[in-house]
């Protein structure tokens, strides 16, 4: 049967949002292969944060079709697309400054998303293990206790990689990553993500360059919202058209 | 099943809900006249509602400028109650219709309304004063959460159907009693509730029911959910798109603090022997935010001491100066905004609590916020062993 659709984890087919007329996402299609880590890349305004909004169920396509695997994710409420599998970070780190960086981790466990789940919630052995083992992964062991406020700006994007890594998506968004953190602490989180891609998909959207040879399998280039130029880092980075728009600069 | 105090509440907190239960229990009663000890079980009805605000406003970040329709519906259902006992058709017989409250008779209704029939029955009135509200909480809280009403608009609503329901209550007078409001309540199941005797046994139950919701509110704030109000307070997106349908955790929210209200607007009802729009309406709503707010929006115990000091000089500078009231509340109101917004609650754990002797304080002192649980090592220690 459609057993080439199967290798997909993700398929964006003629996706298009216009707000007020004007087109962020112009008719793009592309293809997310299983354990693939993919950057997109593109100029300011290019449309990359809101291809993300639209496969997270944060904004409504106007056209075209999003299939994670079997599933229309177009169909689905935001929290549905959540418990399919799909996991996102966004561009400036999004955590809970009055919590603890383990209420951080805890709240994103998938368990208790319900109004009476969450009252019944008991934070037992396995809930502890599994932040402790994420904290371990994000570099953030001997945070725990601290409220998430206080954690430097590249801990915070840590913190939130580890919140979409304890809910163990299988596919992984993540906006920006490495925006503000420093050199070090960059190696560390391309290590982290060559780390965590077993047995999951990641979209990463990036601007660092380094950083994008260093982890990505293939990249997209978007440009006004319309797909510019795929494929390896090599082929993309001698792509005249890429370098015109975007590299050049 | 793990549960541990330290998981419930801390050193501070436990100290706080005991120095507060003997003051309320132990000392008011035996240092004021019924008389005085009356007002403080009417000024402490509204701190029902202002815990319930704790956990939608300080907490999940939910501002609600209409507490008193809930406060007023529940109040309201207690007085129907009370209005139909005093209805008797010996105690109105001089009516043209006997045996239905008076100011239905003076507006010319010649029977009772369907809908205050189950008035008649005493349990039937108890479902009532926590479903009536509860349910109207949960209708409002699915048209405007599940369409992402937040914020501004959100308080503003509230506030226009505050506003609505006085005029509603107002311009229904055969039905509602209008402006005056259900007056002339006299007993409760044949018991009279205006002796001094029946005063003071309610204003135990009153306590007793504050504490009761105030260990539910305790509950709900150290619960998982509790957690989720601060995060959704925060970044709301970012529990959205971690799995949560935020809307349904506003509703819940919104609910109990619609029920808190109830049950104070009930108490209120029985300990005042009155019900009327007015503590319905915008002001007063407005009033229940500011006990809060002064008491400090995050404590609910804090919300227990803003409801009580507030009203209580209230009382005494409107004997003094009626005038000036509402510029002096006002006048509060924005300089705790700016000044201390964590009220009263946060000047405690600030400025006194560091100061108490060691085994009073929950966490040493050191953390002025009391959103993030000062026990989670703890807890998470002895859960892993
Ligand atoms: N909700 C919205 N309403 C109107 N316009 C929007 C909305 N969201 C995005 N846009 C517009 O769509 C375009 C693409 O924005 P987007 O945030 O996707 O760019 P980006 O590629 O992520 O850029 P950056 O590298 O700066 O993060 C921009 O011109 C932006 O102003
Ligand atoms: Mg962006």
């Amino acid at each position: 049967m459609q057993t080439e659709v199967k290798d997909f984890v993700l398929s964006v087919e003629g996706l298009t949002v216009s707000f007020d007329g004007f087109k962020a996402v112009d008719d793009l299609s592309f293809y997310v292969e299983e354990e693939e880590i993919r950057v997109i890349i593109g100029p300011n305004g290019a449309g990359k944060t809101t291809v993300l909004d639209l496969i997270c169920g944060k904004t409504q396509a106007s056209h075209g079709s999003i299939k994670f695997r079997d599933t229309e994710l177009t169909d689905l409420s935001e929290n549905q697309i959540v418990h399919a599998g799909v996991g996102r970070k966004f561009q400036n780190p999004s955590i809970y400054e009055d919590l603890t960086v383990f209420e951080n981790l805890e709240l994103s466990f998938p368990r208790g998303h319900g109004v009476f789940g969450a009252l019944v919630f008991k934070r037992d052995k396995e809930v502890i293990d599994r932040v402790e083992e994420i904290a371990a992964d994000i570099f953030l062991s001997d945070h725990l206790q601290q409220p998430a406020g206080l954690l430097s700006h590249g801990q915070k994007q840590w913190l939130e990689i580890g919140m979409l890594l304890i809910q163990d998506p299988d596919l992984l968004m993540l906006d920006e990553p490495v925006a503000g953190m420093s050199v070090s602490e960059r190696v560390k989180t391309a290590e982290l993500l060559q780390r965590i891609i077993k047995g999951r998909s990641v979209l990463v959207i990036e601007h660092d360059m380094k950083f994008v040879e260093d982890i990505a399998h293939r990249v997209t280039v978007l440009h006004q919202g319309k797909m510019l130029s795929e494929g390896s880092m090599d082929h993309v980075q001698n792509d005249p058209k890429v370098v015109e728009v975007y590299l050049g600069h | 099943m793990n549960f541990k105090i330290s998981s419930f509440a801390n050193r501070t907190e436990i100290f706080g809900f005991l120095v507060l239960a003997v003051l309320i229990v132990v000392i008011l009663p035996l240092a004021l006249d019924i008389f005085r000890l009356n007002l403080i079980g009417k000024y402490l009805t509204y701190a029902f509602v202002a815990i319930g605000l704790v956990l939608c406003w300080g907490a999940g970040g939910i501002l609600s400028l209409g507490q008193g329709v809930f406060f007023g519906l529940g109040g309201y259902c207690m007085a129907m109650f009370l209005k139909l006992e005093a209805s008797t058709p010996e105690a109105t017989k001089i009516q043209s219709t006997p045996g239905i409250p008076d100011f239905m008779d003076w507006n010319q209704l010649t029977e009772l309304p369907w809908f205050w029939e189950p008035f008649h029955s005493f349990p039937l009135t108890l479902v009532a004063i926590l479903v009536v509200p509860t349910v109207f909480a949960y209708i409002l809280g699915v048209a405007m959460f599940k369409r992402r009403v937040g914020g501004v608009y959100f308080a503003i609503i509230t506030q226009a159907i505050a506003a609505i329901l006085t005029i509603l209550i107002i311009g229904q007078q055969g039905y509602t009693g209008g402006v005056n409001g259900i007056t002339d309540l006299r007993t409760l199941m044949g018991w009279d509730i205006r002796t001094e005797s029946a005063q003071y046994t309610l204003y135990f139950v009153n306590a007793f029911l504050l504490f009761v919701v105030l260990l539910v509110a305790q509950y709900v704030r150290k619960s998982k959910l509790g957690r989720l109000l601060v995060a959704m307070r925060e970044k709301e997106d970012r529990v959205r798109f971690s799995g949560y349908s935020v809307a349904n955790f506003k509703i819940f929210v919104f609910c109990l603090g619609a029920a808190f209200s109830a049950i104070g607007g009930a108490m209120f009802t029985l300990q005042v022997g009155f019900m009327s729009p007015s503590f319905v309406g915008i002001v007063p709503s407005i009033e229940m935010v500011i006990f809060t707010a002064v008491g400090g929006r995050l404590s609910i115990l804090g919300a227990v001491w803003g409801a009580l000091i507030i009203n209580q000089a209230k009382t005494l500078l409107s004997e003094a100066f009626p005038e000036l009231w509402l510029l002096a509340m006002g006048g509060l109101f924005i300089a705790v905004v700016m000044a201390f917004p964590n009220g009263l609650a946060g000047l405690y754990t600030t400025y006194v609590e560091p100061r108490l002797p060691k085994f009073l304080s929950g966490n040493g002192g050191k953390d002025a916020d009391d959103d993030s649980d000062a026990d989670v090592p703890l807890a998470s220690k002895q859960a892993a062993e």
